[in-house]
């Protein structure tokens, strides 16, 4: 199936916004950190993974999903966040550490979490899986519609939780789809370095369910095939994986020397940037005129500026708040 | 504690150097971990290994610590001695049961046929908002669980010394790591674990505290980053006429009771500052080392300067709030003597 006009314009002005916003990001969280480059200092501090370049993934799987579907992410969330319809004022100000934020403050980059539209991140490696399938699971035991997708990176497939859950999915046989972002990078382990295999896909004959790879970082052939797998697990077929080629246009966080990529990896991968990409070919399947992508363009930026905006005015948490919020209230 | 012209060293450095001068003389000494190769590890503690030893000896992981870890185990067991990183210790979660199930076990298990010669090396602590999932310190969470040896070094001496003697114990060592006195320009250090590091190798005894600076008034206790909070504490009470005693654990496992008490013998007062949670651990560890063997030692009540039970929060200002600092040290003081 390919997405129709009104989809593929939803996925760029997604692509657009998520892009937006990760270069507001890292434009304001290198203030305060300079001359001396101190990740503790600036209005951002902590590490920080961007997502430049991993856009079509977010946005060709999340193009399916509604917000009652679940969606688990990782250390690097926020195309995923945008894709999913976080609300992008209060994950700005998360990532600011203001009050305002979506757990005001408390959980930061890595642990986003809205439950308006079941959105949820760890920052240990695999571990979107289990509460994933869970939900999937929770989904078919109330009989209540919805799917759980787990994004997570290639490197995240060899950490033994990861298999445990792909087979739990499988044996239960739940509306579960883990989609596996392959930039080619686990910090600086290369695929290659870490994996026996070439495609993680083929893991999926290990639990008996379909499995594909996608290369090209190509929304429209993502789009594709998560809407067959996202169709699949709402008709109560079961799980399947997806493993999309995809680029880290940024460091593995900020700060990144990123000396372990083979000379011209990265001006390459910018050459295949994934949003001029599709620029170029919303004008050429006459899918969008320049002024629309120019209107999605100014809108995403507004969107972003109004989120950063936000942020920067909201009141800091209160330090005496970090005590609070344990239990449930 | 560095006279002119001596050379200095980073922790990173010091742990560094000490593997490359132990993999020279041992063939069976091996690195493995993520991001220990080309990188030279995240915190810098294996950097320059991959060009000396190449990646048969220094070997890059897939993000697979229940294996690597419990392929240490297996290794240790069959001759060789290897380091292996779990690269922050909030991690352990994916991989305990290689831990604390089998490296920590297999030697009494074995009723001491098997020797489990190797060290884990991971980073601990917070301070730079890196979130609850990126900054714990979970000394008592290791230092808990009996059959392995836990050392936490404060500065780059005792980092080189701890870590050749970690790889010569014939029993698994825990080594760890402060993330803040690393010595990485990109996540600010404390200067103080910056000092002179001998060029050739030597041993630190695992199980023997350090008395850091001496006092009479009151002993303060700590490891790891604690003990710089502790020694800028001790200068901000010597400005109030109060002299404090630094005791740096060095070693959490074996602990050292005897040097914590003989100080708290002479000052008849305790601090024990910890950058892990409150409770159920090492500062309620080292005061009743000190009131189950004689509580009239004690002049005043303990107090302790640890972080609250809670998880660890990203915002800047609320982390602060909950981090130890000389200023809450000398707080503890000052209730000490309203009480
Ligand atoms: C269990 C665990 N081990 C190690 C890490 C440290 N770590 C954070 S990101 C990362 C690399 C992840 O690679 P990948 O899954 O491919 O995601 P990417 O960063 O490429 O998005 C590692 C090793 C972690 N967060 N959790
Ligand atoms: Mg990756």
């Amino acid at each position: 199936m390919s997405p129709t006009r009104e989809e593929q314009h939803w996925m760029y002005r997604n692509m657009v916004t998520s892009r937006r916003f990760e270069e507001a990001i890292a434009k304001i969280y290198f203030e305060g950190k300079s001359p001396a480059f101190n990740m503790a200092n600036g209005p951002i501090p902590g590490e920080m993974h961007l997502s430049d370049g991993q856009e079509p993934v977010a946005v060709g799987v999340c193009a399916h999903l509604t917000p009652e579907d679940v969606v688990t992410a990782t250390h690097r969330p926020h195309h995923q966040a945008i894709a999913k319809g976080v609300d992008l004022d209060k994950m700005a100000a998360e990532i600011f550490g203001k009050k305002t934020g979506l757990s005001g403050g408390r959980g930061g980059h890595m642990h986003l979490f809205d439950d308006d539209v079941n959105f949820a991140c760890s920052g240990i490696i695999a571990q979107g899986m289990g509460p994933a399938v869970g939900a999937a699971l929770s989904r078919k035991m109330q009989g209540k519609p919805g799917v759980a997708v787990a994004f997570v990176g290639e490197g995240a497939v060899n950490q033994g939780g990861w298999h445990e859950a792909m087979n739990l999915a499988a044996v239960w046989n739940l509306p579960f789809i883990c989609v596996v972002e392959d930039n080619g990078w686990g910090i600086s382990v290369s695929k290659e370095t870490a994996s026996s295999i070439g495609s993680h896909a083929d893991r999926a004959a290990a639990y008996g369910i379909p499995g594909k790879r996608i290369e090209g970082n190509d929304p429209y052939a993502i789009f594709e095939a998560a809407g067959e797998a996202i169709a699949r697990a709402r008709a109560g077929e079961g799980p399947s994986l997806l493993e999309c080629e995809t680029y880290r246009l940024a460091g593995h966080f900020m700060g990144d020397a990123e000396a372990y990529r083979p000379e011209g990896e990265k001006d390459a991968l910018f050459e295949k940037d994934p949003i001029p990409k599709m620029r170029e070919r919303l004008l050429a399947d006459g899918a969008a005129s320049e002024a629309e992508l120019n209107a999605i363009e100014e809108d995403s930026a507004a969107r972003v500026d109004a989120a950063i905006t936000f942020a920067r005015e909201s009141d800091d948490a209160a330090p005496e708040d970090a005590l609070t919020a344990v239990f449930a209230a | 504690m560095t006279k002119p012209n001596e050379r200095k060293l980073t922790i990173a450095r010091a742990m560094a150097e000490a593997t490359a001068q132990e993999m020279r003389i041992d063939p069976s000494v091996f690195v493995m971990g993520e991001d220990i190769g080309p990188l030279g590890g995240v915190y810098g503690n294996t950097r320059g290994l991959i060009e000396e030893f190449g990646a048969e000896r220094i070997r890059d992981t897939p993000i697979s610590e229940t294996a690597f870890i419990g392929a240490a185990v297996g290794a240790a067991q069959d001759g060789m001695r290897p380091v292996v990183e779990l690269m922050f210790v909030d991690f352990f979660g994916v991989c305990f049961d290689a831990i604390y199930n089998l490296m920590a076990k297999n030697i009494y298990f074995s009723g001491g046929n098997v020797k489990v010669p190797m060290v884990l090396m991971t980073s601990t602590g917070g301070g730079y908002s890196d979130g609850g999932q990126h900054s714990q310190c979970l000394y008592g969470t290791f230092a808990h669980l009996p059959g392995m040896k836990v050392v936490a070094p404060s500065n780059a001496y005792d980092a080189k010394g701890l870590m050749t003697a970690a790889m010569r114990d014939d029993s698994p060592v825990v080594y760890m790591y402060h993330k803040g006195l690393q010595g990485m320009g990109w996540l600010g250090t404390e200067a103080g674990a910056t000092v002179h590091v001998p060029e050739e190798p030597y041993t630190l005894e695992i199980g023997k505290a350090k008395v850091v600076r001496e006092g009479k008034d009151v002993s303060i206790v700590s490891c790891g980053m604690g003990v710089h909070n502790a020694l800028k504490a001790a200068k901000k009470l010597e400005a109030q006429g109060v002299s404090a005693e630094v005791v740096d654990l060095v070693s959490l496992v074996p602990l050292d009771r005897e040097t914590i008490r003989a100080s708290v013998a002479k000052t008849g007062r305790l601090i024990v500052v910890d950058e892990d949670y409150m409770s159920y651990g090492l500062s309620g560890e080292i005061i009743a080392s000190v009131t189950e063997h004689d509580i009239s030692a004690l002049k005043a009540a303990p107090k302790r300067v640890a972080f609250p039970d809670v998880p660890i929060p990203f915002a800047r200002v609320m982390e602060q709030f909950c981090l130890p600092n000389p200023d809450k040290i000398v707080a503890a003081w000052d209730q000490m003597q309203a009480a």
